[in-house]
């Protein structure tokens, strides 16, 4: 499903944020990617999601050689993932509906089936009954679960969370976790960037980790070991 | 696509509405800057006038020799038209009509009445009163043909060289106005079209974050700039209902006043017959310059 070939990403001479990185993502499977902060797994989801293009190497998603895909394609992959991120990058001007309708009316889907949609996944989750809140309005735990109801609503094939429960206190952190985890379990990739140990050793999946821009282990039953 | 169209309206429309401290802001900045412009096309037509009230005040004369018959004069006229294209008007007046005007003109002053009286005869010469449009140089060609016609003969004297002087004065002036009033408008336009687009550019950097929230979703370039660009029309447009607000109550309210400092010049008048001009510049001035910046700024922030 995701083919890193030998990728290489430098932002200036002396700095290699990646070193000729390798490895393949499966559909299905739950990968977490792993490190100190600055280790480069930020750059890397960047790279999947074709916001930054490698200095050398090659990217695949499905058929796709992000490399050379025009903007049109890079919007059909970036489509096909939904995203979490530790900072949530929610809408702050949309209410809570709007933020999850948003990725529905990016795809061209109808409004019958927004309308249909988008209240099942806010009660999925515990926020029907923020649906005209603004983000602002929310507490941390609230937004996240948000973020995981934007990034779920599409169905997409794959889902990635950047450091996700980094600003999360131990129960959000776990109910975010168990979230990805059934998400996993309904047949989509998930892959987790993250450096918190105890989320990666409690989950018992493949973990690859990520030190000066390098992989240095790959297990398909990993713990976090840096 | 129509649904696509109206989502983005939808959005713009909203962010207009959530945003009210920018969106007035932007307003503000453009109706100020579309009322400089509007400004500048109403001394534009002040300035044209007094200019061309001025020029229309400069002319030459032609004196005929003494009892050179009317017919002959008319002749000149009609060959004087044909040789020079750029004659705004040109006017015989007969011995006894110069006699009548200047009587009308002196009939307070017995001194003049009496030596008029004393030379007995009519003592004024038949002439041709020639207007071009003010520039020295065609003067000049005027007098040139003139003085070296066949008809010249006819011609006792021109009273141009005492009025070149004016004449190369007074058109020199008009011609700094102009100059002067088409560089001022240039660098005043270029600074509103600066200040409107630092404003929106503002409007729009304070959406940055949310433009990469959207790419990072894979929505469309359009689709992310869409709303920016309808906000930046909506700007536009609600600029320009408030400016042709201004300028319809503006005029109303000034219209008399300037016609006292310049008399001639209605102001009402020359709105109702620019009146289009007003409004594809006010309009064009006000979408166009919200549109281009919206545009050029989100086109920014879409860049990899």
């Amino acid at each position: 499903m995701i083919i890193f070939h030998n990728v290489t990403k430098i932002y200036s001479p002396d700095s290699f944020v990646l070193q000729n990185v390798s490895f393949e993502i499966k559909k299905g499977e739950f990968v977490s990617i792993v490190g100190k902060s600055g280790a480069g797994k930020t750059t890397l989801v960047r790279l999947i999601l074709g916001l930054e293009l490698p200095t050398s190497g090659e990217i695949y998603f499905d058929d796709v050689n992000l490399n050379n895909a025009d903007d049109a394609k890079i919007q059909q992959v970036r489509r096909k993932i939904g995203c979490i991120h530790q900072d949530y990058k929610l809408l702050p001007k949309k209410t809570v509906y709007e933020n999850v309708a948003y990725i529905l009316q990016v795809e061209g889907k109808n409004n019958k089936e927004i309308e249909t949609e988008v209240p099942k996944v806010l009660k999925a989750i515990g926020l029907e009954d923020k649906v005209n809140n603004f983000p602002n309005e929310l507490s941390g735990g609230e937004k996240q679960r948000l973020a995981v109801a934007r990034a779920f609503v599409n169905h997409p094939d794959i889902i990635i969370a950047d450091e996700p429960t980094g600003n999360l206190d131990p129960y959000n952190t776990y109910e975010v976790i168990s979230l990805l985890r059934k998400i996993n379990a309904t047949g989509r990739t998930v892959i987790l960037a993250t450096h918190d140990r105890e989320v990666i050793n409690k989950l018992g999946k493949r973990v690859i980790t990520i030190e000066n821009g390098k992989i240095i282990r790959d297990e398909v039953e990993g713990r976090f070991i840096i | 696509m129509f649904t696509n169209l109206k989502r983005i309206v939808d959005f713009a429309t909203n962010d207009f509405n959530r945003n009210k401290g920018i969106s007035v802001a932007a307003i503000f900045i453009l109706t100020i800057t579309i009322m400089l412009v509007t400004s500048l096309l109403f001394f534009h037509g002040m300035a044209s006038y007094l200019t061309s009230q001025i020029q229309n005040k400069i002319d030459i004369t032609a004196y005929f020799v003494d009892g050179t018959q009317e017919q002959d004069i008319l002749n000149v006229r009609d060959k004087i038209l044909k040789m020079s294209p750029n004659i705004k008007s040109i006017e015989y007046i007969s011995k006894d009509q110069a006699l009548i005007s200047f009587n009308q003109e002196h009939k307070d002053d017995s001194v003049l009445a009496q030596a008029l009286q004393e030379v007995g005869d009519n003592p004024f010469l038949p002439s041709l009163n020639i207007t071009t449009n003010g520039n020295p140089s065609q003067y000049a060609s005027v007098v040139n043909i003139l003085q070296t016609s066949d008809f010249s003969k006819l011609i006792d004297k021109v009273d141009f060289s005492q009025k070149k002087d004016i004449i190369e004065k007074v058109y020199s002036i008009t011609s700094n106005i102009n100059t002067a009033g088409l560089i001022l408008g240039v660098i005043l336009i270029f600074v509103a079209i600066l200040v409107v687009f630092n404003t929106i550019k503002l409007a729009v950097e304070n959406s940055k974050d949310e433009i990469a929230t959207m790419r990072v979703v894979g929505a469309s370039n359009w689709f992310i700039s869409g709303p920016f660009v309808i906000q930046g029309i909506i700007y536009g447009l609600v600029a320009f209902i408030i400016c042709i607000f201004i300028s319809v109550v503006g005029v109303y309210l000034l219209s008399s006043k300037i016609e006292v400092i310049l008399p001639g010049f209605n102001m009402l008048a020359y709105f109702l017959t620019n009146w289009w001009i007003f409004v594809l510049i006010q309009l064009g001035f006000g979408a166009g310059v919200g549109i281009i910046s919206s545009f050029i700024v989100v086109k920014k922030y879409l860049e990899i």
